[in-house]
């Protein structure tokens, strides 16, 4: 029997799929054609001129020390970001599991965080944090921790990578509920009856059952700490102290918006492309052949 | 049911009523209003922005050719972003207000600017430079005196200090300290009475730097801190500038200064009693005025005693009005008088008065000073006097550097690093200069292509 779906009309699958496809082209293909030839162009800040100038944006940027350690940033927020926030969200999502009162209470109190728009999760972190009034420098200052994220790179760090761990949890844990629920109950208990407590039982059955959702959520949350965690770094630190949070997308907004350097700014974002493109094909490729659908 | 019906249809009878009075007062306002509208984008706020709201009313009220809009677009930064991508678009403002880091862009973007002293001339106003307070206007001039934006908020740093603080300290309240040498002993025993911050800074680039040089005159940048084109480089990695970030450190780690953040968020600081010794910009008269529960006083910034001409003039800082290109000749003219109407003696010292920044006319200094506003609200002519000290040198007519707003976050970051223990001060100053200068370099190539 033939499973595919076959469409007598030739031009109805193309009708069909042209609502996508334009959209596509004109919010991805379009801008992102516009940033690679505004990247070999250097322009006044007012666009009357602008001059080729081939691959002077992108020498200028290898020459930047401060550019190559946004990577060295980059890497260390995202690899922060999604193994803390994955690792907490399962551990929440796996007692939530368990629960068996009050489930409804504990999720909904888990799901509002996702509710908070970054910027007003930065600045809520940022009260709790701040040195001074903040309850938590409160509390970190009677430790005796010298505390100022302000002026301390690691400390700015640390409380970027909380604030965003902290938004995303919410949705990982969605996420992980619904895996841990579509495992059947079965598998499970007849793991139990043979013996296998409640620890070996995760490792060995619900853990590799997980593991699509997990693939899905670790391609999700990179993703989430590369681009969309602007907002909580811009109320936070602003990229500072000295540049120790500036990641590269806050890096592309600095030196677009704030310093008029569109050419610099283009190219930045072209590299950006190409990253996210290479982490994209490297995760489908090789990380998805180890995950058990 | 028949009750909710009736409801409905008043419900909708009201709806109807107001939608036809709204269309019948926006027809009457259109009616009335054939004047040529102005855009002015600026990124005034609070009390500010209510000010500028009250010029624009003055000069609509005051004529029925032309209507100023003032519309606030946000941060400086922001301001500047959606002029230009708005210019981009061909939908640029006539007028808007750039702080005093974004000159050098501007004036690099020739083609997009019309430069006030032309605008000026072409519409048959009178302008004369020299009936200006050349210290602020110059900042905004060619190096022949040619007025290429209009100062509208200039301010100056100067030195704010709380007098009950120094009484419990057992210092005079009012002797402040002159110069930097006297400030340790008195930081010190402001300390002894119980003081957790004696001495703080806002604005530690525009203020222990820049202006330190200016007070100082030292240059900040070869070439007449770049007046003289942009084949210049920076200077404040000189010995003088680093003894003094070197003392600013030594107080830091003693307990005698604290670190309150790069812009003005240490305010919140000096109001609340906390801090005893505050420098700000003049503009941050009004805030005080109305937070601060205490006596406090102003003086002008401190000085090395020890280095000859000191102390010169310091400089302006804040922002000024630019006039965008493309826009019809007959628009122009009404720029030009609105202008015309902001330079009038009255106008200049109505600004000064109610919003702290500096006159640019020595006319409406005086004038100020004959109403008796000076002798009523001692220290508010501090910031005049300090810009005038002595007719400025190379060294303190201003800055004009190319890519400021990202060097003056070079220097807030290599600041932080002395302050964070992570660099000696020589260390932080000669990376920020290196790190600056290569920003100058690019901006000169950029320059040059155009």
């Amino acid at each position: 029997m033939e499973k595919r779906v076959v469409f007598h009309n030739r031009y109805l699958p193309y009708l069909l799929i042209a609502p996508q496809i334009a959209i596509t082209i004109v919010f991805f293909f379009w801008p992102a054609s516009q940033a690679v030839v505004q990247s070999v162009l250097r322009e006044d800040a007012f666009g009357t001129s602008s001059y080729f100038v081939g691959m002077e944006n992108f020498i200028i940027l290898f020459e930047d020390e401060y550019y190559l350690n946004s990577f060295k940033i980059t890497a260390l927020f995202s690899t922060l970001v999604t193994t803390i926030g994955l690792s907490l969200s399962l551990l929440l999502a796996v007692t939530a599991d368990r629960l068996v009162r009050g489930t409804t209470a504990y999720k909904t109190l888990l799901i509002w965080p996702y509710a908070v728009a970054p910027a007003v999760a930065g600045a809520l972190w940022g009260f709790v944090f701040l040195p001074g009034p903040g309850i938590f420098a409160w509390l970190l200052l009677q430790a005796g921790v010298d505390w100022n994220f302000h002026l301390n790179g690691n400390q700015a760090m640390f409380v970027v990578v909380v604030a965003a761990t902290w938004k995303q949890i919410s949705y990982n844990f969605l996420f992980f509920l619904a895996g841990l629920q579509s495992i059947p109950k079965s598998l499970i208990e007849a793991a139990a009856i043979d013996g296998a407590g409640p620890i070996r039982r995760f490792w060995t059955i619900v853990f590799p059952l997980l593991s699509p959702t997990l693939f899905f959520l670790v391609v999700v949350n990179v993703v989430y700490a590369f681009f969309e965690t602007f907002g909580v770094i811009h109320s936070l630190t602003r990229g500072g102290p000295a540049k120790s949070t500036e990641i590269l997308v806050y890096k592309v907004w600095y030196d677009g918006f704030e310093a008029q350097d569109l050419g610099g700014s283009a190219a930045q974002s072209v590299i950006l492309m190409a990253i996210v493109i290479g982490l994209t094909v490297i995760q489908f490729r090789y990380i998805e052949r180890k995950v058990h659908y | 049911m028949k009750s909710t019906g009736k409801l409905a249809r008043a419900a909708f009878a009201l709806l109807a009523g107001t939608a036809m009075a709204f269309s019948a007062g926006g027809a009457l306002a259109q009616a009335k209003d054939n004047r040529i509208e102005l855009q002015w984008w600026h990124a005034m706020t609070g009390a500010l922005n209510e000010r500028v709201n009250e010029v624009a009313d003055g000069f609509n009220k005051g004529q029925d050719k032309y209507k100023i809009v003032a519309v606030n677009k946000g941060s400086y930064p922001e301001t500047l972003t959606a002029a230009m991508a708005a210019f981009r678009a061909g939908k640029g403002p006539h007028i808007v207000q750039v702080f005093e880091v974004g000159t050098g862009t501007m004036m690099a973007s020739r083609a997009a600017i019309k430069p006030v002293y032309e605008l000026m001339a072409q519409n048959g106003y009178k302008f004369d430079p020299g009936s200006y307070i050349s210290s602020v206007t110059g900042y905004y001039s060619t190096s022949d005196g040619k007025m290429l934006s209009y100062p509208f908020n200039s301010s100056t740093p100067v030195m704010y200090y709380n007098k009950d603080a120094f009484q419990k300290a057992g210092l005079d309240p009012n002797q402040p300290p002159k110069t930097w040498q006297e400030f340790e002993p008195m930081l010190k025993k402001l300390k002894a009475s119980g003081s957790t911050c004696p001495f703080q800074t806002n604005w530690q680039t525009w203020v222990q730097l820049e202006n330190f040089s200016a007070l100082h005159n030292v240059p900040f940048a070869t070439k007449s801190n770049g007046f003289d084109g942009f084949d210049t480089e920076l200077k404040f990695n000189s010995p003088l500038h680093v003894r003094h970030i070197t003392q600013l450190q030594a107080w830091m780690k003693d307990g005698l200064m604290v670190y309150g953040g790069r812009k003005n968020e240490a305010n919140a600081k000096f109001v609340s009693g906390e801090c005893a010794i505050h420098m700000e910009s003049s503009a941050g008269y009004a805030t005080f005025a109305r937070g601060a529960k205490f006596k406090w006083g102003i003086a002008m910034l401190p000085y090395y005693s020890d280095v000859q001409g000191a102390p010169q003039n310091s400089i302006i800082g804040g922002a000024s009005l630019w006039v965008l290109g493309k826009h019809k000749a007959e628009e122009y003219k009404g720029v030009a008088q609105f202008f015309d109407y902001l330079s009038s003696t009255e106008n200049q010292t109505w600004w000064h008065k109610n919003t702290g920044y500096l006159p640019i006319t020595p006319m409406s200094y005086e004038a100020t000073k004959q109403q008796g506003f000076y002798a009523a609200n001692p220290g508010t002519d501090t910031s005049v006097q300090q810009m005038m000290l002595k007719p400025p040198t190379n060294n303190s007519k201003g800055l004009r550097l190319g890519n400021f707003v990202q060097i003056r976050d070079v220097m807030d970051e290599e600041l932080e690093a002395v302050w964070s223990g992570k660099k000696s001060p020589k260390e932080a100053l000669d990376t920020a200069v290196e790190r600056g200068n290569r920003l100058l370099r690019q901006f000169e190539r950029d320059a040059k292509r155009s």
